[in-house]
């Protein structure tokens, strides 16, 4: 079997990606796969028009790679590639649309509004920030619209902190999700399979001394993982019906990684991942280790059911 | 919750690491630089030189001579001091900014920056104070930071270092019981801030540093590439005791060989050799023969008269496309060297801003990289060394887009510059 895993690209999550990439091409090596690593570039459409038989996993984390416009040209070149199709990818790569989507499905999320950068300048910031701090009190999660591994995202508990953290936001993306920050158990729960048959791997637990930003998730020390996550059987459950819901409710194929916080409440949607990292840090390689298996059974797997 | 099972942290050594490890952490800016590399990407950030311009048949086939003729040499453990040889020719080299020393004051290093690390290791406890210009050299910083130095920022003008702000600012930590070992400073064509240290002020910096008892780490890659004018006296041509100086072929020939050099006092120099045959036993022999031949075989003075040329050209285009496009900044106008030290307007933050000049396809280091007390979020280091004279119009006229865009957010939310970043970022490689 051969697979060409793409991972690097121009987002700002390159870094993470090439990690990822060469972890899963190491794994994927070990169980006789011939694995390739590939970045992205002006050769790459002829290089997909020439592969024969081999299976694309798009492992680019950022824009481009879970927006969906590179299943779309991969679906373009057609070949058979890992992963969500082009149009579950956009719905998912958006915050603000996921969250509408899932919290329709019946999975709880927090309070949230969508803000692009020109009503401020319409409306006027302070008002609108004002507004906002009405609406969903304090503390508050700023973050991209789009976009992952914590960049761009602060938690601000006092209000005199929200400008400095919408400038921020807005340097990696015009469009803001302003969320009502709520505290819990902090879980990322990963899914392998496809509608019906998919199932929810052990919820890895995340505890941050301080928000789990780009230090904590890429800097060992900050963050400690609990994997299989401290969670009695009713709240696994509860988590693990969360994950499998975002992942039928959007559409999604062959593996995901959804983040929620555990409160009174129950499971609250934060956010869920096409493309997961697959670092020597990341969650679902965790995940994996947690339900007993080994990466190269699971990426084998995965690529599988491409 | 149940249970009380124990996590992980991901590093199972976590708890045994020195105290002067902690600060060493990937930053957001190590990972937005994996993207600056691209070719896609007008990278204004690293400080790489402009390697194309070097004769590479001539060097290949000196290297190609070198490993057949005395590979039994190149390929062998060395002295710790370095190649004699080499050492003469350093001595040479020197001579061009008025250094008169004898091969048994040199001590090669792998690259200046050993060197840097090799002063700060047999100098500073933790707590001892280093004083350096604001802003300084992250490189030199980050070495600074991993011995627990204190360092302490002293300002500088278009002349460079301020002799009466050295003074007072000495005169006030000794007075404060502080230790203070050494200034660090790049004297010609600075690192970032793109100055010189002017003629005038240079007896007086070292009558200064003489009267107070400090030593003065006189770091010196880009002496050597002035545009218009010949190389100004080092600081170590006017106090052979009280200078340790810092050289390198890496500007002036290529950072790929990694060959530095240290001229310290006589007693100075013993502790460098055994502290550098500790960390590294010698320096690479095959790459100071390179060197060596590249200088007693190549028109060396001839090809840096050709960089000189070249980054003149960069260094036109760069101030041309800054004042063409951003004309609501400031910057230095630098005379060699690589690098123009830009003042955004009022209340932009370049650390900030990073992420969308990356989005926009161009790179720059923030000024915060170049402090240690967070002090810079309102300053770019610009780097016109290896993009091309087009390259670098592009690339300045992407970031007028990139401030444009940020002094837009700026005044819709009427943030200004923030206190910046508390921690140096350590460099890329490519930083330096």
């Amino acid at each position: 079997m051969d697979v060409l895993i793409l991972a690097g690209g121009l987002s700002h999550e390159r870094d993470v990606s090439i990690r990822s990439g060469r972890r899963v091409a190491d794994a994927l090596r070990e169980t006789g796969v011939n694995a390739e690593l590939r970045d992205i570039d002006v050769d790459l459409i002829p290089a997909l028009r020439a592969l024969d038989g081999t299976v694309v996993w798009p492992l680019l984390h950022g824009a481009a790679g879970e927006d969906g416009s590179l299943q779309d040209v991969l679906e373009m070149c057609g070949v058979t590639y890992v992963g969500s199709d082009a149009r579950a990818a956009g719905v998912a790569w958006s915050k603000p649309v996921a969250k509408a989507l899932v919290h329709r499905a019946g999975v709880a999320t927090p309070d949230y509004v969508t803000l692009p950068q020109s009503l401020f300048r319409e409306l006027g910031a302070d008002h609108v920030l004002g507004a906002v701090v009405d609406r969903l009190g304090l503390p508050l999660v700023v973050k991209p619209a789009r976009g992952g591994s914590a960049l761009g995202v602060t938690t601000v508990t006092d209000r005199g902190d929200l400008p400095r953290a919408m400038v921020d936001c807005f340097a990696y993306g015009d469009v803001a999700l302003i969320e009502r920050a709520v505290s819990g158990v902090e879980v990322a729960v990963s899914v392998v399979g496809d509608g019906d048959a998919a199932y929810a791997l052990p919820p890895v637990e995340i505890v941050t001394q301080g928000n789990y930003d780009y230090d904590a998730r890429y800097n060992a020390g900050r963050t400690e993982y609990f994997a299989p996550a401290r969670l009695d059987a009713a709240q696994t459950a509860a988590v693990s019906a969360a994950a499998l819901a975002v992942h039928r409710v959007l559409g999604l194929r062959n593996l995901s990684r959804t983040d929620l916080i555990l409160d009174a409440e129950g499971a609250q949607f934060l956010d869920v991942n096409v493309a997961p990292g697959m670092t020597e840090t990341s969650l679902f390689p965790q995940a994996i280790e947690a339900a007993g298996r080994t990466l190269a059974d699971v990426y084998r797997e995965i690529v599988a059911l491409a | 919750m149940s249970g009380d099972t124990e996590g992980t942290r991901l590093d199972p050594w976590l708890d045994s690491y020195a105290s002067r490890a902690l600060a060493m952490r990937a930053s957001e800016i190590r990972a937005l630089f994996a993207v600056a590399n691209r070719p896609e990407v007008v990278s204004l950030a690293g400080g790489m030189p402009y390697i194309a311009g070097l004769p590479l048949e001539e060097i290949a086939e000196t290297m190609r001579r070198l490993i057949v003729e005395r590979g039994a040499t190149a390929l062998q453990y060395g002295s710790g001091q370095g190649d004699e040889e080499l050492r003469e020719q350093i001595v040479e080299v020197m001579k061009l900014e008025g250094i008169h020393a004898h091969p048994d004051d040199v001590v090669v290093t792998t690259g200046s920056q050993q060197a840097v690390d090799l002063v700060t290791k047999i100098f500073i406890n933790p707590g001892d104070v280093v004083v350096a210009e604001a802003p300084s050299y992250v490189g030199a910083l980050g070495v600074f930071r991993a011995h627990e130095a204190d360092v302490v920022h002293v300002p500088m003008d278009e002349d460079g270092l301020i002799p009466e702000s050295l003074d007072e600012t000495i005169t006030r930590l000794k007075a404060a019981g502080k230790r203070v070992k050494f200034l660090y400073t790049v004297p010609n064509f600075h690192n970032p801030a793109g100055v010189t240290l002017s003629l005038e002020r240079r007896p007086k910096i070292v009558e200064i540093a003489r009267r107070h008892g400090v030593l003065i780490l006189e770091d010196n890659p880009y002496g050597l590439l002035g545009f218009d004018s010949e190389p100004l006296p080092a600081m170590r041509s006017m106090s052979e005791d009280g200078v340790i100086y810092l050289g390198s072929f890496s500007k002036t020939f290529a950072p790929g060989f990694r060959v530095g050099w240290a001229v310290a006092p006589h007693a100075v120099r013993e502790k460098l050799v055994l502290a550098s045959e500790a960390a590294i036993l010698c320096p690479s022999n095959a790459s100071q023969m390179a060197i060596s031949s590249y200088l007693a075989h190549h028109d060396w003075l001839g090809q840096i008269k050709s960089f000189r040329v070249q980054y003149r050209e960069r260094r036109d285009a760069i101030i041309e496309a800054l004042e063409e496009h951003m004309p609501a900044a400031s910057w230095t106008v630098p005379a060699g060297g690589f690098y123009t030290w830009v003042k955004l307007p009022d209340g932009l933050d370049a650390k900030s801003m990073l992420p969308r000049a990356v989005t926009a396809r161009v790179a720059y280091v923030p000024g915060t990289a170049f402090y240690m007390d967070g002090r810079g979020a309102d300053h770019m280091r610009l780097s016109f060394c290896y993009p091309t004279p087009e390259r670098i119009r592009e690339g300045v006229r992407r970031l007028a887009g990139v401030v444009d865009a940020e002094t837009e957010l700026v005044d819709i939310f009427g943030t200004g510059t923030g206190p910046g970043g508390d921690t140096v970022s350590f460099p890329s490689p490519d930083l330096a």
